[in-house]
């Protein structure tokens, strides 16, 4: 055997080093029983930490039940708002406010989204100075605080340039901006994970970037794009922060419209509700949650069903 | 596009001069797309652009009333009152103490889910686990924040009595329920990490005898490192720019201290109720929505680069 | 194959949404008796709103033409917004500040304080709070910026032993509330000291505060006490001539000062030249026990009603 020869040093190497290490050592060294006792806590220990988060699931599903299941009716979701009948209001308006802004949002950010992730992986010049830039953005914007994003647009889109007034667009192209650093980047990782001999099988076959892109990489690259999708959705129809900025009115009892007419949507409207001093109205405010909650499952299931049905395996 | 009669040509050509190997002819769907796309991309550099402009205004406003080292270093934050004071470190220490409390949570809870669910977790309870944590996931803050108001707050009196409860905001309640919140994400960041380690450098250590204790904490974690402390990062920055549950739990005193039974303000609580408030416009209390929003983006921007830098430096594990 | 299935389901689904919205529309143009049509925009102060939604669904039960929507973005969200002129009318719980009325001058904007109830700001204490009376001077002893009191025990001239610690708890600073509770009682618009618990925008969390506190004091408009009169207790208020306690009574006859305020609503006169806002303004004045009564808030007096719908007709009249 060659003596003095060593792997090259690269961390993968390193680690592989380390493990083996310990694993001997351990092997090795540690008594028999103290051994199996480690082996069985430190899973017991890390069940306990996932325990925690599934408790304080449980804790605030039953909590929204106990506290507003008492005005879960068919009026919850069909009746507008009410201040004189407060034992009879509903969210119809407040849902309705909400379908708009999230539709609005789905229909921005799906070809916003994969087109900058596109644009980014498959067409820019991945070595200039400013594709770093983009990159570095895109991952800055999403960390800003949702109520910066109210400030913008409250000076850019209900006045500025594009003058849209306290209507349901201008809160949801002010959503659509906010989520939209997350779709780009889960698309974009998406993209990524398409193994490159997909796309040099349809360049060898003489498709163009864009035939490349259309019909082998998104379709490959589909269910990674589906679950940002639906991560920001799912976001988007919880925030309030800066939809109270941007004019999502608390009291409205004509059903939206998208570009006209005021608008309200269930997060704004509960938190209006749940700070009133009438008992019924914090009661009314409790079951709100459970629309919401109930609207949360309901998008979770179709995303699961989503990823199951396209998820690629390669 | 494959013809016959281009097979034809090209094999016929096959012998005879080259001809170089380009479009037959221009494409101009594909530049006019290409272009679309690049629009897509710059969207995001307008964006920040605008909220840069629409923070830079108001801000440039309030430095003419208020100097930079009274905002930046002072400890009194009372522009609204008569002996006014702009000083924003009890904001900045009210952001600080919910990033605390919400970690001390996240990270052990969602570093356990994490790794009990990629090393040791049956597939069986993993595919029922994970679409619960999501559900934790969606759950909108407004939610989250009443519930830390009305249930958490009472119960942790209960629990914990010996502390000194004086109001039914409490720092300390608001950053568990944002803890609480974000163990989905850490989670699900950290599970994607592990996941990527290759599964030979596991099967190698096992093959060597050991157990999974080692293998998940001397094998695994560390190389799923990067990943992990992106996971961290990403989530200190969502807790920063936490506004819904702070505002509904966390109080409104700014207040600099440490105790977590006490009130505080957060930067983004601030903001939220100030813009919301009653606040007539063109005062010098308006433009503290500005300056405080431009300090929030400025720190958001700096923890951002710190995790993209971190990421970076570890990445080339494997490629 | 797939993808193109996607994209037809998302087209399919906007559109539907679409056709949902121009049904939509066609309800609220269908005219009601009366034949009264329009919108009519209110935004401003959260302690306003109330009122103002009432008044703005039983105007519509009776005119079904006609929408009003209610915003809130606070007093002085809600003035910015109307010197703007994208609002019709500003709720407001104080008076418009010199700074706003002046912006609204420069755009043109005249417009009338118009009042459409009273309040009784109300100091709340613990049920188990010895104390039934304080003076101004003492409220003023207990807020006042420089104050150091932090026992019941240290308040001057008080008429029971009461050693307990003092828990303060206040509305947000940029609540009218607050404005007007400091000017009140301190002289100063934002003369406070600064080391109580500030609840925010919820008043909720400041009844549970005094609620659970012995030593706790917190100050409210009057709905909120009214709700909870069975959790916390309201001091009677002496500012000279004995003790008055807050009341629907003592508010309109003023003789609860100097903590009686009045709820305000400023209508544009641009605004008001169109019917619809004019009949929802007397309407709001004319029906206003009716409405305040929904909520649990103070109505106008007789003399103050007539004398708003004075201003009222004064005010179209200028415009029109």
């Amino acid at each position: 055997m060659a003596t003095g020869t060593r792997p090259p040093r690269t961390a993968r190497t390193r680690l592989a080093v380390a493990g083996a290490r310990a694993a001997t050592v351990g092997s090795l060294t540690a008594p028999a029983a103290g051994r199996r006792v480690r082996e069985f806590l430190f899973p017991a220990v890390l069940f306990l930490g996932l325990s925690v988060a599934l408790t304080g699931l449980a804790a605030l599903i039953i909590w929204a039940v106990v506290q507003g299941g008492e005005r879960v009716n068919l009026g919850l979701v069909t009746n507008g708002p009410s201040a004189i009948n407060p034992e009879q209001a509903g969210y119809r308006t407040a849902i309705l406010g909400s379908l708009w802004v999230i539709g609005g949002v789905i229909v921005l950010i799906v070809p916003l989204g994969t087109g900058a992730a596109i644009y980014l992986e498959e067409f820019a010049d991945r070595t200039r100075w400013y594709h770093r830039l983009f990159e570095l953005n895109i991952q800055n914007l999403a960390g800003v605080p949702s109520i910066v994003f109210g400030i913008l647009g409250l000076a850019f889109i209900v006045r500025g340039p594009l003058q849209l007034g306290f209507v349901a667009a201008a809160g949801s192209i002010t959503v659509a901006l906010l989520v939209l650093p997350t779709v780009i980047i889960a698309a974009l990782e998406a993209i990524r994970a398409v193994p490159s001999s997909v796309r040099q099988g349809a360049m060898a076959l003489g498709a163009t970037k864009w035939q490349t892109v259309w019909h082998q990489v998104l379709p490959a690259a589909r269910s990674g794009i589906l679950t940002g999708v639906i991560l920001a959705v799912a976001r988007a129809i919880g925030e309030a922060a800066p939809l109270l900025l941007v004019g999502a009115v608390t009291f409205t009892m004509a059903d939206p419209s998208f570009f006209e007419g005021s608008y309200t949507t269930l997060p704004v409207q509960i938190y209006d509700w749940a700070r009133r001093p009438q008992e019924e109205l914090r009661t009314l405010a409790a079951a709100g949650i459970l629309v919401m909650l109930a609207l949360v499952l309901a998008m979770n299931s179709v995303a699961v069903w989503l990823r199951n049905r396209y998820e690629q395996k390669w | 596009m494959i013809t016959p009669r281009r097979i034809a040509a090209a094999s016929a050509g096959a012998g005879s001069p080259r001809r170089p190997l380009a479009a037959s002819r221009p494409r101009y769907g594909e530049r006019v797309i290409r272009a679309l796309l690049a629009l897509c991309a710059g969207l995001s550099v307008v964006v920040t652009t605008g909220i840069v402009l629409s923070l830079l205004v108001g801000t440039v406003d309030f430095f003419r009333v208020v100097p930079v080292t009274d905002f930046l270093f002072g400890t009194r934050w009372a522009p609204s009152f008569s002996d006014a004071s702009f000083g924003v470190l009890p904001l900045v220490a009210g952001t600080a103490n919910i990033v605390l409390w919400s970690m001390l949570v996240a990270v052990p809870v969602g570093l356990s889910s994490a790794i009990y669910l990629s090393e040791y977790a049956p597939a069986r309870l993993r595919k029922v686990v994970k679409p619960m944590l999501e559900v934790l996931e969606g759950i909108p803050t407004v939610a989250i924040g009443l519930f830390a108001l009305l249930f958490l707050r009472p119960l942790l009196e209960e629990l914990l009595p010996f502390l000194p409860w004086r109001t039914p905001h409490s720092v300390g309640v608001a950053g568990v329920a944002v803890g609480l919140m974000i163990v989905p994400l850490v989670a699900s960041v950290a599970d994607d990490a592990m996941r990527a380690v290759p599964r030979s450098l596991r099967e190698g250590a096992y093959a060597l005898g050991a157990g999974k204790l080692t293998v998940s904490t001397r094998v695994v974690f560390p190389a799923a490192i990067s990943g992990i402390v992106a996971a961290f990062v990403l989530a200190v920055s969502r807790a920063i720019g936490e506004t819904m549950v702070v505002l509904l739990a966390a109080g409104a005193s700014p207040n600099l201290t440490f105790l977590p039974t006490e009130s505080v303000q957060t930067m983004t609580a601030f903001i939220g109720q100030t813009a919301t408030g009653e606040i007539a416009t063109g005062t010098i209390d308006y433009y503290t929505i500005f300056a405080v929003g431009a300090l929030l983006f400025v720190l958001t921007l700096m923890m951002n680069m710190l995790a993209i830098r971190l990421v970076r430096r570890f990445r080339e594990v494997y490629e | 194959m797939i993808a193109k299935k996607w994209w037809s389901a998302v087209g399919v689904g906007a559109l539907a949404l679409t056709l949902a919205a121009c049904g939509s529309d066609d309800d609220t143009n269908g005219g009601g008796a009366g034949a009264l049509s329009g919108t009519v925009r209110l935004d401003g102060s959260s302690t306003v709103a109330p009122i103002a939604e009432a008044a703005a669904e039983l105007f519509m039960t009776e005119h079904s033409g006609v929408q009003v929507p209610v915003a809130t973005s606070g007093t002085g969200g809600g003035f910015e917004k109307f010197c703007h002129g994208e609002t019709d009318i500003s709720n407001a719980s104080r008076e418009i500040k010199p700074e706003e009325a002046e912006r609204c001058e420069q755009n043109g904007i005249a417009f009338e304080q118009i009042t459409v109830g009273n309040d009784a700001l109300t100091v709340v204490v613990n049920k188990d709070n010895p104390v039934d009376c304080l003076t101004v001077a003492q409220l003023h002893q207990i807020w006042a910026p420089d104050s150091t009191v932090r026992n019941w025990s240290e308040i001057e001239g008080l008429a029971v032993d009461f050693d307990e610690p003092l828990e303060l708890y206040g509305p947000g600073t940029d609540s009218g509330t607050f404005g007007y509770f400091t000017e009140a009682i301190n002289g100063e618009e934002g003369a406070q000291r600064t080391d109580y618990h500030n609840i925010g925008e919820d008043d909720n969390t400041g009844i549970i505060g005094v609620e659970g506190t012995r030593g706790g004091m917190f100050y409210v408009g009057y709905t909120y006490y009214a709700e909870n009169a069975d959790r916390v207790k309201a001091l009677q208020i002496d500012s000279g001539s004995g003790c008055v306690a807050p009341s629907e009574q003592s508010a309109q006859d003023g003789s609860y000062t100097p903590l009686s305020r009045g709820l305000f609503i400023y209508p544009s006169s641009t605004a008001l030249t169109r019917a619809e806002v004019r009949a929802f303004v007397e309407f709001f004045i004319n029906h206003n026990e009716q409405i305040t009564a929904v909520v649990g808030a103070i109505p106008l007096t007789a003399e103050q009603k007539q004398e708003m719908l004075d201003k009222v007709e004064q005010l179209a009249g200028a415009a029109g």
